[in-house]
């Protein structure tokens, strides 16, 4: 029987593409892994070591920790030295820098900080706990937006008052289509996301493909996956194929989940939003929607926090546009490492400077 | 912000190593502490072969699927001393109870500690209660040191690692980690992931039976593999290589760790072994381990490939290569 991880391991059909790969004789080739989860299987596989120099593999701003502003982590900072607000939040923000410390630290001198592995443990929390405000911080792309809406949805649905969301939801296309217009990058192909095409559908990556003449693979997690659709890619991009291809069709669909994307916008709207190291773009966020407002921490305890410059020296915004390596970044290995990272790509377990310092490339 | 103790130092991470150069070995500082092992070998009188170790328990759940706090603690040390080679001998154990725990609950804490104990051949001879006021410790708190005397003509070491060695895995890695972390987070997932909290004195007793000649012992507890197998590699100086699709990890771990963004590597074990043997008597070894019922599952996992450069390398299944590194705090589950 399938268990869709041994299929996907395989070290012999591994190697003949590597070989494949390997005989590539075309121009020299960039292409983005969009996604985090990507860039820590690249790094984790080795990857980046079997193909050879002329296909170059970047980075994109597919960590939603990565690309969350300073001032977003100065607002949950800040909400947590109130009295009785208990602080909730997926692992990896745990240790993201604000300007002047992090929730780790908050919850080491006593702040009531807690992690959560789904935002609906936060609901049990305002349900356990009435006499304290559950707040839970609310990142991540469209593949985690669906179940913080539902979160909300319920938190309205039973009537409960102590529970809000401090939100720094974003979406994709806008972020890609951002990339794909920049010509300094010179993106040759995309690796899309598999998590969020499962629930956004392959059309706007089609889109990209067909108007913006950038061909695309939405791939999978697996080591196959990923050497299969790099495979495909360097073929379409060498025969001037421009097209999108879903090579993660076993989870991915044309439309995606709509009952998720239903879901989503019944509770939040599109909205402008600031990334890490990109500044902002138009339309590639999410905020609660009128009817939702309640649930909203910054306004429900009217915080209003200034954006702040990046750390002197952090290159993480360069990095997050792959125009950068890690390894061009002065600060990498030096004063910025997991233990004491400066830039939030360092800080995420998904973020390109922390695969590159775990795996060592 | 202040410099204070966080939870990453407690991870056994770099943070940990850190925290223990900068403050412990500072003011500490001995030629003895120095050597870097579990356990400090001591002169006293004319022998040379007295080892002396300690170890504090503090995990959350007490109990949990495949053993408690108890057992832990006499395992723990145990295997401390049964890694340097040691005969483990006598136990001493120190309470600290937080005021309203059930004495129904310590008696089976204290039962699994005397049973534990019974299956080892070592004596708890000494110890210490003090009991804390509500909300000053979480439950109890255990901790335990040991005495032990290593055999003549044996010398093992984090220090040993040697050229050519291979390096053997007693068994499967990251059970006591990820049972661990489905009970404290109450996850509800159905699998059966159970502790491999064991005592490995018997195991180590058999193996030096087949030879003497082992370089090096150690029981790969907080930071799982990764972070013992860097530990021997900058206390001997050497590059270690393992081979991905060696290591033994139960599906349900792979699994967990999948969904979680977690690295099975990295996670506590408490029942298992590395063991760097040289290459011609690696069988010999290999072939007693998997007799015993906690080396059954022994697969050699990788070699000392060369001198200097300490830093241990992982060949991945996919045929490229990563480098191990240590963790800074302890592994956090991702967003996506």
């Amino acid at each position: 029987m399938a268990n869709y991880i041994d299929e996907f391991r395989d070290k012999e059909v591994i190697q003949k593409i590597v070989d494949n790969l390997s005989n590539y004789s075309g121009p020299n080739l960039k292409i983005m892994e969009v996604c985090g989860t990507h860039t820590m299987a690249i790094s984790r596989y080795g990857l980046r070591s079997l193909l050879p120099k002329s296909i170059e593999l970047v980075s994109g701003p597919g960590c939603p920790v990565c690309v969350t502003p300073t001032s977003y982590i100065d607002s949950a900072l800040q909400l947590s030295d109130k009295k009785d607000i208990i602080i909730t939040t997926f692992g990896d923000m745990m240790r993201i820098p604000g300007n002047e410390s992090t929730l780790l630290y908050k919850k080491a001198i006593g702040n009531n900080v807690q992690m959560v592995y789904s935002p609906l443990n936060a609901l049990d929390l305002a349900r356990e706990n009435p006499d304290k405000e559950v707040v839970f911080l609310s990142v991540g792309f469209e593949t985690t937006t669906p179940v913080i809406a539902l979160t909300v949805y319920k938190a309205k649905s039973e009537g409960l008052n102590n529970f809000s969301v401090l939100t720094a939801n974003k979406t994709m296309p806008e972020a890609i289509k951002t990339l794909a217009e920049d010509s300094e990058l010179d993106i040759d192909g995309f690796i899309y996301p598999g998590h969020v095409s499962a629930i956004i559908g392959t059309d706007f990556f089609s889109n990209v493909a067909y108007n913006m003449k950038k061909a695309g693979v939405v791939a999978g997690f697996e080591p196959l996956d990923i050497l299969y659709s790099i495979n495909i890619l360097v073929k379409n991009i060498s025969n001037g194929n421009i097209i999108l291809e879903n090579m993660y069709s076993r989870i991915v669909t044309k439309e995606g989940n709509t009952k998720a994307q239903q879901k989503m916008y019944e509770v939040f709207q599109a909205a402008d939003a600031v990334w890490r190291g990109i500044g902002n773009i138009k339309n590639s966020g999410l905020e609660l929607n009128a009817e939702y407002e309640r649930f909203d921490a910054a306004k429900k305890f009217d915080i209003k926090i200034k954006a702040s410059p990046e750390p002197k020296g952090c290159q993480c915004g360069e990095v997050l546009k792959g125009k950068k390596r890690p390894i061009d970044c002065k600060l990498f290995k030096t004063r910025c490492t997991p233990e004491n990272p400066v830039g939030a790509c360092m800080v995420s377990s998904e973020g390109t400077c922390a695969a590159y310092y775990k795996y060592g490339e | 912000m202040q410099n204070i103790i966080t939870l990453a130092h407690g991870s056994g991470g770099s943070a940990t190593l850190k925290l223990i150069d900068q403050v412990f070995k500072k003011h500490f500082n001995n030629d003895i502490l120095s050597q870097g092992d579990d356990c400090a070998k001591l002169s006293i009188t004319n022998s040379n072969n007295l080892v002396f170790t300690t170890d504090s328990f503090v995990v959350t759940p007490i109990f949990f699927n495949g053993g408690n706090i108890g057992k832990l603690a006499v395992c723990g040390t145990v295997n401390d001393l049964s890694t340097s080679g040691a005969t483990p001998l006598y136990l001493s154990c120190g309470f600290i109870i937080e005021e309203g725990f059930s004495i129904e609950e310590l008696e089976k804490i204290v039962e699994a500690m005397s049973i534990t104990a019974r299956e080892c051949g070592v004596q708890i001879v000494t110890g210490d209660t003090k009991v804390v006021q509500k909300g000053a410790a979480d439950k109890i708190f255990i901790n335990t040191s040991g005495i032990g005397i290593v055999p003549d003509g044996i010398c093992i070491s984090g220090k040993n690692a040697q050229v050519g060695d291979k390096i053997i895995i007693s068994g499967t890695i990251g059970d006591h980690g990820c049972s661990i972390l489905l009970e404290r987070e109450n996850m509800g997932f159905q699998a059966e992931i159970k502790s491999d909290c064991a005592p490995l004195s018997g195991l180590v007793h058999d193996m030096l039976e087949v030879t003497s000649d082992i370089h090096v012992l150690r029981d790969p507890t907080r930071g799982g593999v990764a972070t013992t197998l860097n530990e021997i590699a900058f206390q001997s100086n050497v590059s270690i290589v393992i081979e991905e699709d060696k290591l033994p990890i139960k599906r349900e771990v792979q699994g967990v760790c999948e969904l979680l963004g977690m690295d099975p590597i990295y996670l506590a074990n408490e029942g298992k072994l590395l063991s760097f043997v040289p290459a011609e008597k690696v069988e010999a070894v290999l072939n007693v381990m998997r007799k015993n019922k906690y080396g059954r599952d022994a697969q050699i996992i990788g070699e000392v490939s060369k001198a200097g450069e300490p830093k241990v390398l992982l060949k991945a299944l996919s045929g490229g290569a990563r480098i191990i590194g240590l963790l800074a705090g302890d592994q956090l589950p991702r967003i996506c």
